[in-house]
């Protein structure tokens, strides 16, 4: 397939992790972030860290969606649909999340709960035109990709006077996390959890663009690589950071240009802020309160915000003792150092959210890494 | 659910909407939050709606990136 082939060529990725380990100071680590799950999925399923020298090592990061909606909120959307009997459309992979006292939004449906799994925001807002006797509320989670769709569905459903379509957002934002990661006690030990360098999502960017992670380059002086998601993409990405560490460099540098600009999609922006605006604070799984960093609907849809019309107060629960998914996802603990993992915890019986989708750190290790092998 | 390949317009509809070729299967999808895409355009997709557009150019310009690899020894690969 053009555009994606090309970029999983086998020569080329031996060449690429010849000049990775060729420029990688053997002296040195090289500790660099992934951002987003979509890296850490290409990561484990093409085998990249196999590809680089032992001193360049990758952590994964909180970028995948599913992993850091936290129960509460899950909690939330559970009790639209059972206490208040809203129809919930959700997007497919928040319907295994783990939620309070071991439901979830599939135990939700077993038990009478209408909720339906939905591939695009623009279905759930068709079932709420097809079905004026219903209410629907949309779950809509996401980082900036997602969020775009969603405010196109509250500006159609204010446009067509559509008083049975609900939004309960949850949407986040990408750059408070990544800030949210470097101000961490544990990150900023210095010693501890040493991150070298950022590789930038590539299709939150798309959206936003490559401006907003030079705040992150010059003000904590860490290289910062926005790359595409096939492997080939992410190796040239890795090579440009062991170059920027090595050159004593901390820029933003994209490696994504055939998709991903400085400014980002303008058209996508405009919409997002008319419907959306900043919450003063919002819990993330696995980082905890992060201050402005999640959006919440202007009051000028307020008809159509369901966290309003039901009243919805937001209560924090917290994960199992034993799930480390929160220092998973700040890259201090690896899927491995978790005592569930692969015993109690399997993508079949997801005892945390990382196991869940298959961006999640411990759902990919699970899924391709080399422990698989190990245990067959 | 980030997960994504670029996609190939191969129709435009009505109410900016728009029909890919994704390795074979075919499917609508919302063109509202990219403007002036024409038929055979690749656009990224993600849950139903068009993100952005690939520039042929810039992928081409990146590809030529990989192959300049300077391999050890210093030879051009
Ligand atoms: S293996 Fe399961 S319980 Fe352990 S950290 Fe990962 S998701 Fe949480």
């Amino acid at each position: 397939m053009k555009y994606v082939d090309e970029y999983r060529d086998g020569s080329v990725a031996t060449q690429l992790a010849a000049a990775i380990a060729a420029e990688a100071d053997p002296q040195r680590r090289y500790a660099f972030m992934e951002f987003c799950g979509g890296h850490t999925h290409a990561i484990s399923r093409y085998g990249v860290s196999d590809l680089l020298p032992p001193q360049v090592r990758m952590i994964h990061g909180p970028g995948c969606p599913v992993c850091v909606l936290p129960i509460g909120r899950i909690d939330q959307a559970i009790r639209l649909a059972l206490e208040h009997k809203v129809t919930l459309c959700a997007y497919g992979d928040t319907l295994r999340v783990p939620a309070s006292a071991g439901m979830s939004l599939l135990k939700a449906k077993a038990r009478g709960g209408d909720i339906r799994m939905v591939y695009s925001a623009a279905d759930a807002l068709a079932l709420a035109r097809d079905e004026p006797t219903r209410e629907v509320v949309f779950f809509a989670i996401g980082f900036e990709t997602t969020t775009p769709p969603t405010a196109l569905v509250l500006r159609q459903a204010r446009q067509l006077g559509l008083r049975n379509f609900l939004v309960l957002c949850c949407h986040v934002l990408t750059p408070s996390a990544i800030g949210t990661i470097l101000e961490s006690q544990e990150v900023r030990q210095l010693g501890t959890v040493p991150i070298d360098g950022f590789i930038g999502p590539a299709h939150v960017s798309t959206v936003i663009g490559s401006r907003p992670y030079e705040f992150f380059a010059e003000e904590y002086r860490k290289p910062v690589v926005i790359a595409g998601f096939e492997p080939l993409d992410v190796m040239q990405a890795i090579l440009m950071l062991v170059r920027q560490v090595n050159e004593g460099r901390c820029e933003v540098e994209n490696e994504f240009t055939r998709a991903v600009n400085r400014d980002g999609n303008l058209k996508a922006q405009q919409h997002v802020s008319e419907v959306f605006e900043l919450r003063k604070s919002f819990e993330w799984r696995g980082l905890g309160m992060v201050p402005y960093s999640a959006l919440k609907i202007r009051s000028a849809y307020a008809e159509w915000d369901a966290e309003r019309r039901y009243a919805l107060n937001y209560q924090g629960v917290a994960d199992h003792k034993a799930c480390e998914c929160g220092a998973i996802l700040r890259g201090v603990k690896k899927p491995t150092d978790c005592k569930l993992f692969a015993t109690v915890c399997t993508p079949d019986n997801p005892m945390g959210s990382c196991m869940v989708s298959s961006e999640g750190g411990c759902a990919a290790h699970y899924t391709y890494g080399r422990f698989r092998e190990r245990v067959a | 659910m980030c997960l994504a390949i670029p996609a190939r317009i191969v129709e435009l509809l009505d109410d900016a909407q728009g029909v890919v070729d994704l390795g074979g299967v075919r499917k609508q999808i919302s063109l509202e939050l990219v403007d002036g895409v024409v038929i055979g355009d690749y656009v990224i997709v993600h849950v139903g709606y068009a993100l952005s557009r690939l520039d042929p150019v810039e992928a081409e310009r990146t590809l030529a990136l990989f192959a300049s690899v300077e391999l050890p020894g210093g030879a051009a690969a």
